[in-house]
């Protein structure tokens, strides 16, 4: 193994970062502006890429980065003017340089050719003849021998900080060294200026490699003296031979100079092992559910006479959650690095679908999970293209609804009440919904004359087999994309919806949790079992008046409350739990929560029992996945508990009732998952 | 004494290789991500060598060896730059700045301490 491969990781990370830098640079780069910065910037990614795969050996990478690093040298110096279709090579010359970049990460070879097209497009930028075989400096030829050679250093050379001594030491190792020093130059003292130069050498090696490796050990210095290196002939009596050196090199002992050494090397990042941190923040997790133990316990013995102890408890339970903060801040990572591929998604777009489209980004600090960008990647990308594609018009159309020919694709992110909002949007034609609800009638999604609320109608997009476009393109595909793209999000613990007004356009709203390993959830009772609602979703909980209660004809219940209305959600009934001899409340106790729709319903439970962090455990990763249950936590005494998926309660109960039943009845498998519950007595899961 | 370099360069890869053979020679390493960085880092030394590459962002390779050089502590420092196979121009250019002396990529332990122990003590 090559010393060096340790370092390997650290230079695919790097070009990981330089490739996102470079697509994000080369995507703004236009052939009518000479952009010296941008392509300085390209024109040194492609350089550090070299550099590093050369140390490494990857040899087709740095035989395709040297020819893409020339073309921007020649771009950036500007002895080439930029061409109309310059910006374009550079883009996709990029895409290779990235998937040459992946298949030495990988290791496994790219594709036979993959390179080829493009180099000879780069070298034909560089003028060079198509087929020009890399011409080989021919190398002197390595005789060996006895060689005099006569060193006299300018001034120069000492300015550049060059020793003769270093360089005469050097030859030491190219074969058996004799010195003699000419002191003829030297003036006396008061006439001797500290820069000048007034020593020369005359040095005879004897069974030296080769004069070009003497060649090379003045390599440096080869303009700044006078060398002469002479092959001695065997009859020939070497120079200074019989001379003794009259003024040997001897090694200064160490200069007491470095005198300030020992200061720890600054940094202001390091790298760390993604699994390292994931062991920090479950170790964090199964520190705030020990903790959530030991208060649980401890509060049967401390009451109000323990007023250090509840502070030491207290001072506890903060320092916890500060922990955890800071650990799951570590996970932490701005979407700028999410967003910035789009510009370039968008632009190849455009040009696809001649459209003329600009992207505008906001929010690209906003800080969400490593795990969550990444999965982001994909579904917005889909929504993007979705947005471009069928959401806007192309020009004309624009010109004649009066819009600006150029469409607007707009992607920000912001955090609002412990979630990330990233939201997608376009000032297109929107949702026409008489279309869409047509297009679902036809494929039998819905039954023909069922009145469906805007909202409602917005959520078809979503489902399997759904597409409004007439024409199926290539672009966004043949609409298997939005409900992929749904049950992506969903997985992520988050959710999609669309809001769109026919004419102005459509706008994507994700919402996601911040990190996918803890929640703020309310502990409540139904039917004495315990379950966590997000605290996040609870809007108020109330205990209704029996005139606020409507009954529906088709046995739902209708609450209203200060004159809004909305349906409410049996847990007992949803979740399908057996009452079995437990009295039935005197009073209904609800739990308003809001949908990512928007929309507010009502949960019916018996008790609320408090707040409480819980550390997220998923269900399909130890289970399966479970209709109106977004996933389990181990609470504070040690039990699991499942943790309510609310709109997943919202959708399933409408279903129940509506005019379609996709995905059967849920209640029966939130029934048996119960039994999974395990008490776990303090043993980390 | 441990002997104290400044590496210098924008890439990370780079400037972990440099330090981890330079080390082996006995050297402390400061690293610094660019010529202005380096510059910043002038007081951390005193230095005995500064190995720098010539590409980078705020300020390149070679007005980095201008500027030190015309620091009284660094004038006689060895100072070494890292090009490419056959750029004579960049060559030059550094020479004329005042460079000791390149180092040719790609990067290669035993060139460097080849190079480093023609320029340093």
């Amino acid at each position: 193994m090559n010393e060096l491969d340790q370092f390997r990781q650290t230079f695919f990370e790097e070009c990981e970062e330089l490739l996102q830098r470079f697509e994000a640079v080369a995507t703004t780069l236009s052939a009518s502006e000479h952009d010296v910065e941008g392509l300085n910037d390209i024109f040194r990614t492609v350089h550090s890429i070299k550099a590093g795969a050369g140390a490494f050996k990857f040899s087709r990478l740095v035989t395709y980065s040297h020819e893409f690093e020339n073309v921007m040298d020649l771009l950036r110096s500007g002895k080439r003017t930029m061409q109309p279709d310059d910006p374009d090579i550079i883009v996709q010359a990029g895409d290779i340089l990235a998937d040459l970049v992946a298949a030495a990460r990988s290791g496994v070879e790219a594709t036979a050719g993959l390179e080829d097209e493009m180099l000879t497009t780069l070298r034909g930028m560089l003028g060079h003849s198509v087929d020009a075989a890399v011409s080989v400096a021919p190398v002197a030829k390595a005789v060996g021998g006895d060689f005099a050679v006569r060193f006299r250093p300018h001034a120069a050379m000492y300015a550049s900080a060059n020793e003769p001594q270093l360089l005469i030491a050097a030859l030491r190792s190219i074969g058996e060294l004799s010195i003699k020093a000419d002191l003829s130059g030297l003036p006396p003292l008061a006439r001797m200026e500290p820069a000048g130069s007034y020593l020369a050498w005359t040095l005879t090696l004897r069974g030296a490699k080769s004069e070009a490796a003497i060649r090379e050990v003045f390599e440096f210095v080869e303009d700044d003296c006078d060398l002469d290196i002479t092959r001695i002939e065997p009859e020939q009596p070497a120079v200074g031979q019989a001379a003794t050196p009259v003024a040997m090199v001897t090694e200064p002992s160490d200069p007491a100079a470095s005198a300030a050494t020992g200061q720890a090397v600054r940094t202001s990042s390091i790298r760390v092992d993604l699994d390292r941190v994931d062991r920090l923040v479950d170790m964090v997790g199964e520190l705030v559910i020990a903790q959530a133990m030991a208060l649980e316990s401890l509060s049967e013995f401390i009451d109000i006479r323990h007023v250090r102890q509840l502070q030491a408890l207290e001072d506890l339970t903060l320092r916890t959650r500060h922990l955890q903060e800071g650990v799951m801040a570590v996970r932490m990572q701005p979407v700028k690095a999410l967003f910035s591929r789009f510009p370039r998604v968008v632009r190849d777009l455009s040009k696809t679908l001649g459209k003329s489209v600009r992207l505008e980004l906001e929010g690209e600090a906003t800080e969400v999970d490593k795990t969550i960008i990444e999965e982001l990647s994909d579904p917005l990308t889909h929504m993007i293209r979705n947005c471009m594609d069928h959401g806007l018009e192309t020009p004309d159309e624009r010109a004649t609804a009066g819009k600006a020919e150029q469409g607007v694709v707009k992607l920000s992110a912001e955090h609002r009440n412990g979630r990330i909002l990233i939201r997608v949007s376009d000032d297109g034609r929107g949702l026409n919904p008489e279309k869409v609800l047509k297009k679902a009638v036809e494929k039998g999604l819905v039954e023909d004359g069922a009145e469906l609320s805007k909202e409602e109608i917005e959520a078809l997009i979503f489902m399997p087999g759904f597409s409004t476009a007439s024409v199926i393109s290539d672009v966004s595909g043949r609409g298997v994309g939005m409900d992929v793209v749904r049950r992506n999000i969903q997985k992520l613990g988050g959710r999609v919806t669309l809001d769109s007004t026919q004419g102005k356009g459509s706008t994507f709203t994700l919402a996601l949790p911040l990190t996918l390993a803890v929640l703020d959830g309310m502990l409540v009772d139904v039917a004495g079992e315990r379950y966590v609602v997000p605290l996040s979703a609870i809007i108020e909980t109330v205990c209704p008046e029996p005139k606020q209660l409507r009954a529906m004809p088709d046995g739902g219940t209708i609450l209203s409350i200060r004159g809004e209305t909305m349906r409410l959600v049996d847990l007992c009934e949803s979740l399908n739990l057996d009452r079995a001899g437990r009295p039935e409340p005197l009073r209904k106790l609800v739990v308003i929560v809001e949908t990512e729709f928007g929309r507010h319903i009502g949960l019916i439970v018996d008790e609320l029992l408090g707040q409480q962090q819980v550390v997220i455990k998923s269900l399909e990763a130890n289970y399966r996945p479970i209709v109106g249950v977004a996933g389990t936590a181990i609470l504070g005494d040690g039990r699991v508990r499942l943790i309510l998926d609310i709109d997943g309660l919202a959708a399933s109960s409408s279903r129940q009732r509506g005019p379609q039943d996709a995905s059967g009845s849920p209640g029966g498998n939130a029934r048996a998952s119960i039994e999974t519950r395990t008490a776990l007595g303090g043993q980390s899961a | 004494m441990s002997k104290r370099v400044l590496a210098v360069d924008d890439s990370k890869t780079m400037r972990d290789m440099v330090a981890f053979t330079l080390k082996r020679e006995g050297f402390d390493v400061v690293e610094a991500e660019d010529g202005m960085a380096a510059l910043e880092k002038c007081g951390d030394g005193p230095f005995d060598l500064v190995i720098s590459d010539v590409n980078m962002p705020r300020m390149d390779g070679i007005t980095l060896v201008g500027n030190l050089r015309q620091k009284p502590e660094f004038r006689a420092t060895p100072i070494l730059i890292l090009t490419t196979e056959a750029d004579q121009e960049k060559k030059a250019a550094g020479k004329a700045a005042g460079a000791t002396g390149w180092i040719v990529k790609p990067f290669d332990p035993a060139q460097l301490v080849d190079v480093v122990r023609r320029v340093c003590r």
